[in-house]
Parts: structure tokens; sequence; C-alpha cells
């Protein structure tokens, strides 16, 4: 009762003094900064196929994927993801380069931590969550697949 | 290759994917980890339902580089696995299909992260 009471004022409190984002110019930045983010990797697979013509569609998308998760690795470890991020939001977080900043980010910070138990085990902070979720519904649905024979 | 107007189809939706995202930020206050999640549940949806692959030829990167495409290729490797390989093709697949992305993404976060010291703020 006091806990729920006490929660109600902090959380108003939080909201008072949380800087106000005006929501239509953010939602401008995360679309256009996504939609580059997607278009770079649209060109690394036009790349591939250009250079490699037989490659197969599927393997370039993989290698645009690839490309963009080690450039937004790099990106985070020299300071400038976190720039970009902060101005482009979920434009920066839903392309994959998000998945890859979130490893590499908590890698970064957690390294004072030390290698095993700062550096390792923190990478998977958000990346973890990611995985098992991606683990089990994909099984599930495999599943699914099997015994319905669909 | 290299159509413009695929550009543009690719800009459009993967623009609005991460709009999306950012109107989920705005109005649900999700931390980035449940935007993840979130998305790739709403891609593994999107195989499972075999939407993913019409999506995918109308605009190409703009849904396969959000998460939405590493969901759509789990949910698509544990599927197909399982049709040529049965009950262990649906545990296998769906990591083999994204082990790339996933391998990548831990040996670089690794390497940078031993490489670079984060910056104080």
């Amino acid at each position: 009762m006091y806990i729920t009471e006490r929660n109600k004022k902090y959380n108003a409190y939080v909201e008072a003094k949380m800087p106000k984002t005006k929501p239509w110019p953010s939602l401008f930045r995360a679309f256009w900064v996504g939609g580059l983010i997607c278009c770079l990797g649209e060109l690394i697979k036009d790349l591939c196929l250009y250079f490699f013509p037989y490659m197969t569609i599927a393997d370039a998308y993989a290698w645009a994927l690839i490309i963009l998760i080690l450039l937004a690795s790099f990106l985070t470890g020299v300071g400038i993801f976190d720039k970009i991020g902060a101005y482009a939001g979920a434009g920066t977080i839903v392309p994959i380069t998000g998945f890859s900043n979130s490893i590499a980010s908590p890698a970064l910070e957690f390294k004072r931590e030390g290698l095993v138990f700062g550096l390792m085990s923190k990478m998977f902070v958000i990346a973890g969550p990611v995985i098992v979720t991606g683990v089990v519904s994909s099984i599930v649905v495999g599943l699914i697949y099997l015994i319905f024979n669909l | 290759m290299f159509d413009p107007l695929m550009y543009v189809k690719v800009f459009a939706i993967g623009g609005l994917v991460c709009l999306i995202g950012q109107l989920l930020i705005i109005t649900t206050k999700m931390t980035s980890a449940r935007i993840l999640v979130t998305f790739l549940l709403f891609g593994v949806v999107l195989e499972a339902l075999k939407l993913f692959e019409p999506i995918r030829e109308f605009a190409g990167a703009g849904i396969s580089v959000p998460i939405i495409g590493f969901g759509a290729s789990l949910a698509h490797g544990a599927i197909s696995a399982g049709e040529t390989m049965g009950l262990l093709g649906v545990l296998t697949g769906g990591l083999t299909a994204t082990a790339g992305g996933i391998a990548v993404a831990i040996f670089a976060g690794y390497i940078f992260g031993l490489i670079f010291n984060s910056k104080t703020k």
C-alpha cells in the first residue's frame, strides 16, 4: 500500500524531471537514419552481387548483415555510434546495428570489471534475451510446422 | 542490381519499421532490449505466417536489415531444416541460419571491446 503510493509519487517526479522530447522530430530522425542504414545494407548486397556474380542473393544479404554488424561494433568502439544513437533513437536500435551495439557497448563498459565476469558475461546483457527469445520461438514454430506437416 | 526504385522502397520500408520502433519507445517507454525482443518476435511470426518472403521480395534490405529479418531467418531455418531433417533440424536449423550474424557480433564485440576503452561521459 505504502510502497505503491511511494512508487506513484516517484514516477510522477521522474516524469517531471525527464527532458521532454518532442515526438515528431524524433520520429522523423528515426525514419531517415533507419531508412539510410537499410539502404546501406541493400548497397552492400548489390556490391557483393556485382563483384561476385555467382554469389546467391541469400548469401549476399548475409554478407550485408555481417558488414553492418562489424561496422556498428567498430563505431561503438570509437564512440561514434552512441552519438548517432542519441540522435536517431530507434533508427539505430531496430536495424541489426542495434543488436551489434547491444553486444559491443556493455563489452566496453564492463571491461574494467574483468575479462570473464566483466567483458565476456556482460556482453549478453541485452543480446542474451534476444537470442533466448529467438531460439525458443523458432523451435516452437518449427515444431508446429513439423507436427502439422504444413 | 543497383535499381533506384528498389532503394526508394528499401528506404521507405526500413524507415517505416524504425519509425514504428521510435513510436513504441515514445508511447510505452520500452527499453532498447524490449524493442529488439518485440521486433524479433514479430519477424518470427511473419515467417511462420509465410508473409516475410513476399515482403522481402518487395522491400529487400528494408525488411531484412531490421532485427525482424533476424527473427525471420531463425524461424525459416527451423522450419526448412525441420522438413529435411525432422526433429533434429527443428532444433539446429534456427541457430545454423543465423550463426554468421551471432558469431560476427560476438567476435567483433570481443575484439573491439579489448582494443577500445569506454569513453567516460
